[in-house]
């Protein structure tokens, strides 16, 4: 207990750096996963390509690489000089858009046809039936899984500490050094995910077992 | 689906798509050659930063990270494929005393970030009770113990998506209840679900990369040493981009297989029920939450 009481403002200002970290990454990927979804659906044949290698490359790629691209590769390029932090939701924001992509393209799926169908025989353009027939009752079927994978963000946060970013998951290394006990200093950032992510894991299964009954 | 959202173009569609197909080629290539411009501009490209690939010593080190990469990734894959059937075997039991410790265990460990629980294992331990683990002990342990959770979790959706007529008539042809689970459930919840396990593999794969994090000597932990190397030109870019392609390569033969494995059993269910058309949305939607990031 010693070891969170004595350390209560490294525990705050550290979980707030994951949940600023979370934020920025969270609408980052949300709407560049939007983005990459309609070009995967778009008419255009060269941006649905596109989007199809982005999300096969980027699905295969281990998270810890492409924050390793940004921090210790992309300053060579010497294009921009971001902060740590920058490049960290840079890095979360690159993986995760892809999942989300192929969140909201399958939930396009779970549509039905004949709404599209129904919508271009009155008239629809492509913009008007994605946006106001198929997305909004994709919404439903997307929802759910979408909230998974931003909890899965929440939890890969956790890799910028290894990357010189300061949150949740480089408590340790702090405590480590003014001889605190390593374990239980861990198991208290351990329980600060647990308040963290099991009400979101709690209200994920709640719109899971409501919105699925729809269809 | 997606073709059924526009018309097939007519003269002025054509004209539109082809004028958006060439400003947003445009817009991509004006990206990729910034950054291809920008290689060049910082001599990415200069044969001196890639001379490291043709010293012999260079490549017998990339070729230990990588079976240091495959050998954890082989340990941890079949110590959370056993670890997952404990679990899932614990969560399907009618004791409650034996599937309520189960469910907190998959619960927490599904909620707790891997690499949290690998610094658990790997500082945690040495630093806080004098244990001391190797690093690819913790690595493998982390691995397991996440990635069987969350193989548990696919099991058990896999038994409870069976119909309830399989189990019942098991039953009234007097099978007991592990009969019923090893000869009639399990071999086709496992058939059901085999290629959502594989795609769970890969994660497991790629999360062989955390290792990097407490200095396992994986790839990217070389490819980090070989990028700070000043005698070799300090050449990151250049290893970074080698051990991308690695990784990718390896990661991609998985998931097709995993995709390989989906195609064949979605033909094998169209011949023995014609009538589940919407089954697939289903199944792939399934597939998607199962393998998170």
């Amino acid at each position: 207990m010693n070891v969170l009481l004595d350390n209560l403002d490294l525990y705050w200002s550290a979980f707030v750096g994951t949940v600023e970290l979370f934020l920025v990454a969270a609408i980052g990927s949300i709407v560049g996963g939007l983005l990459l979804a309609a070009m995967r659906v778009s008419p255009v044949p060269v941006l649905r390509v596109f989007g199809a290698g982005y999300v096969n490359i980027v699905r295969n790629t281990p998270l810890t690489l492409i924050f390793f691209f940004f921090a210790f590769a992309y300053p060579r390029l010497e294009i921009l000089d971001l902060s740590f932090f920058a490049r960290a939701c840079a890095a979360l924001i690159v993986y995760t858009s892809a999942f989300v992509c192929e969140v909201v393209r399958s939930g396009i799926n779970t549509v039905p046809v004949g709404q599209a169908e129904a919508s271009r025989a009155l008239g629809f353009t492509f913009g008007q039936t994605l946006g106001a027939i198929v997305l909004p009752q994709a919404l439903r079927s997307v929802v759910p899984p979408l909230t998974s994978i931003e909890i899965a963000l929440l939890k890969n946060t956790t890799i910028a500490a290894g990357f010189s970013v300061f949150e949740a998951g480089g408590i340790y290394q702090n405590l480590s050094e003014r001889g605190y006990n390593v374990l239980v200093g861990l198991l208290w950032v351990a329980a600060g995910f647990l308040i963290l992510v099991v009400p979101l894991t709690l209200l994920q299964r709640n719109l899971e077992r409501r919105w699925s009954v729809a269809r | 689906m997606t073709a059924v959202l526009y018309d097939a173009p007519g003269p002025r569609a054509k004209r539109r798509n082809l004028i958006l197909g060439v400003v947003g080629v445009a817009a991509l290539l004006a990206v990729v050659g910034f950054v291809v411009y920008r290689f060049a501009v910082t001599s990415q490209f200069d044969p001196t930063v890639w001379q490291w690939i043709l010293y012999k010593n260079i490549q017998l080190l990339l070729v230990d990270a990588l079976v240091n990469t495959l050998r954890a990734f082989v340990v941890a894959a079949i110590l959370a494929l056993l670890f997952g059937a404990v679990l899932a075997a614990g969560r399907l039991s009618d004791h409650r005393w034996i599937s309520g410790p189960a469910t907190v265990v998959v619960e927490f460990f599904r909620a707790v970030p891997l690499l949290i629980l690998i610094f658990i294992l790997y500082f945690g331990m040495s630093r806080g009770l004098g244990v001391s683990i190797s690093a690819f002990t913790a690595l493998v342990l982390g691995l397991m113990l996440y990635n069987g959770s969350v193989l548990a979790e696919i099991f058990r959706a896999g038994v409870a998506s069976l119909p309830r007529g399989q189990s019942e008539a098991a039953y009234a042809l007097g099978m007991r209840k592990t009969q019923v689970m090893t000869n009639v459930l399990l071999p086709q919840a496992i058939r059901a679900m085999l290629p959502t396990i594989v795609s769970q593999l890969v994660v497991v794969l790629k999360d062989t990369a955390l290792g990097f994090l407490i200095l396992y000597p994986e790839l990217l932990y070389q490819a980090r040493f070989l990028g700070s190397q000043g005698q070799l030109g300090s050449p990151i870019l250049p290893v970074a981009m080698v051990i991308a392609a690695i990784y990718i390569a390896m990661c991609l033969l998985l998931a097709q297989f995993a995709n390989y494995l989906e195609r064949r059993s979605r033909r094998n269910r169209r011949r023995v029920d014609p009538t589940a058309p919407d089954d697939d949305t289903a199944i792939e939607m399934e597939q998607i939450r199962a393998a998170t990031p």
